[in-house]
């Protein structure tokens, strides 16, 4: 199309463009009140926190605690697994995290209980390095809860938790 | 369609017609001329409307006992088996109907597989067919949900989890799906929700489907264009319907023997225990029809790539039309692609079969090769065949090869003339 042949704009060009652009927002703005309504409500949202006491939890042993409808592990390692979770080389890891990040009181380790492939919770004490093994779909986890084999992508989650004191963990 | 223009006979109808022309649309549906050599492959598109009013009727009495809610669904599940008068039956028709729909659909699919119903000018009823079929799954997942047991729960987990393995909006997409942050109340009452709004869909998708039949007309055995009406053709009244209710009639004594005598064979015991989000059940496994996907799933050892190859595999379904370059419609004059149509189902049934196994070792081995394949069938095997493969002779017509003209098919099979074409 030469320059000649291009219609200029009019006046009704323009209102066109400008009813169709507000009447887009218009439908944009009330439907998205629809999409929204799915995202968690306020009353999911206000059990965001939760204190859990650890006080008789031995060495070696594992708790599992509900935090926001999801498992938490509360592993207090024995030396053993401190030492192998620390000892391995990062490049050996599909997802690269010090232990000494995961665990910043060596000997408890707080993470999600969940899988971070689809979802499962991993058995604990299983797998090829007898830490966590995930049933459904095969990911071995090693005493860091880091993903070492299988079809998971990353580490397991460490939740944002702090010590209230010796004997309580805050999560959340 | 019939030639000539329909005129009820009473005045009445006729005032109606003219005004809404239902009789002329009942008239087209009991006039409709079938190809005369359709097989009983043909008669599950009847079996299949059953399957879907009957799963409408039992799920609408179930959702009047029924009670959406993670404290009380596993309950109220089990009230309806125990107290509510026949609820037991309604239950198991509806559980082992959703088995017995998918049995039906599987079969439908690979009557069009052999006889090329999806090609030109099909395309669009193989489309929505396959719409049809991907609402069926959702719809499947989302029912198996709500009595809320163990494999209702991972099972959810598991798949909602699957949108988490989307880059940068997975995760934000699977809590949006969830309405909280795990597999909970917000989620059982929208599947709830959406569990009973699909069948509907799924119903407008099937009078679409049945429509756009209608525009070309049944594929037949022999694959050929047939002259509509004509000695080809017999009307779909009485023929068609009596042979669909015999079909039928078979059909459901199979379902009823599912019903009364195994009605948890194809269900997990591990559904009879109530959800509990702190353990997973040793071994998840989605209900039998979802077993070749899930088994593709697990073959690819990367989370987002696995979850690509499982729509992939649905997705190729969809494009087939396109992939099978060859015009021969029929299997019946296709020598080779007969052989690879039987690996392909062979193939499926072996993905069904390690998909209800655990994903490690020879199972795991034979998984990857089996969803290589299937592949393989589609992308690779299908459009080259079409371009290579030398085809038997088609006859011109289905009353043809049957010397001369005659009706009679047992005297086609056994004339020599035939088997030879063949």
């Amino acid at each position: 199309m030469s320059d000649s042949d291009k219609k200029k704009p009019n006046r009704r060009d323009f209102i066109l463009t400008a009813t169709t652009a507000a009447g887009a927002v218009g439908v944009g703005a009330a439907v998205w009140p629809l999409v929204d309504q799915m995202n968690p409500d306020a009353s999911v949202k206000a059990l965001a926190s939760t204190e859990v006491d650890i006080s008789s939890v031995e060495p070696g042993q594992s708790i599992t605690v509900i935090w926001r409808g999801k498992p938490v592990f509360i592993k207090r390692r024995t030396q053993d697994e401190i030492d192998s979770a620390r000892a391995v080389d990062l490049s050996e890891l599909k997802h690269p995290e010090k232990d000494e990040d995961r665990a910043k009181n060596p000997e408890w380790l707080v993470m999600l209980g969940v899988c971070t492939h689809l979802g499962c919770v991993p058995l604990t004490d299983k797998g090829d390095y007898n830490a966590w093994f995930c049933p459904c779909h095969g990911s071995h986890y090693d005493t860091s809860g880091r993903i070492r084999k299988g079809p998971a992508p990353t580490n397991m989650e460490v939740p944002k938790y702090e010590f209230v004191n010796s004997n309580t963990i805050k999560i959340g | 369609m019939s030639e000539h223009e329909y005129t009820p006979k009473s005045k009445v109808g006729k005032w109606f017609n003219d005004r809404l022309p239902l009789l002329t649309l009942a008239n087209h549906l009991t006039d409709y001329p079938t190809p005369k050599n359709l097989n009983y492959w043909w008669t599950f598109g009847g079996i299949l409307t059953f399957c879907l009013i009957t799963q409408i009727i039992t799920g609408i009495i179930l959702g009047m006992h029924y009670v959406a809610h993670a404290d009380l669904a596993f309950q109220s599940v089990e009230h309806i088996m125990r107290d509510v008068n026949y609820g037991w039956l309604i239950r198991y028709v509806h559980a082992n109907g959703a088995s017995m729909f998918f049995l039906a659909v599987y079969i439908h699919i690979f009557r069009s597989l052999y006889y090329g119903s999806y090609k030109s000018p099909r395309e669009v009823i193989w489309i929505i067919g396959m719409l049809i079929y991907f609402l069926m799954m959702a719809t499947a997942f989302m029912g198996y949900v709500l009595p809320w047991g163990q494999m209702s729960f991972w099972g959810a987990t598991v798949i909602t989890n699957l949108f988490s393995a989307i880059p940068l909006v997975g995760d934000s997409i699977t809590t949006w799906l969830w309405g909280g942050y795990s597999v909970d109340n917000p989620t059982l009452t929208r599947f709830f929700s959406l569990h009973y709004l699909f069948p509907f869909l799924i119903l407008g998708l099937v009078v679409l489907h049945i429509w756009a039949l209608h525009v070309p007309g049944n594929n037949n055995p022999i694959g050929i264009e047939i002259k509509k009406p004509s000695k080809d053709t017999v009307p779909f009244h009485p023929y068609i319907v009596i042979k669909d209710l015999f079909a039928l009639l078979i059909f459901l004594i199979i379902f009823a023997f599912f019903v009364f005598f195994s009605p948890n064979i194809l269900g997990h015991a591990d559904n009879y225990i109530e959800a509990n989000p702190l353990v997973t059940p040793a071994h998840i496994v989605p209900e039998w029809y979802l077993l070749p996907f899930y088994a593709i799933l697990r073959s690819v050892p990367d989370k987002l790539l696995g979850v690509i190859a499982m729509f992939a595999a649905i997705f190729v379904l969809v494009i087939l039309p396109w992939l099978d370059t060859s015009k021969v419609r029929s299997t019946v004059f296709r020598p080779i692609y007969k052989q690879f149509y039987w690996f392909l189902v062979a193939d499926v049934l072996i993905l069904g079969y390690v998909g209800a196994m655990p994903a490690e070792g020879i199972y795991l081995l034979i998984a990857r090769i089996a969803t290589a394949y299937y592949f393989a069938h589609f992308l690779i095997i299908l459009p080259f065949l079409g371009m290579k493969e030398k085809t038997a002779p088609l006859p011109l017509s289905i009353t043809e090869p049957v010397l001369g003209g005659s009706a009679d098919m047992a005297m086609a099979k056994n004339n020599s003339d035939f088997k030879e074409k063949l």
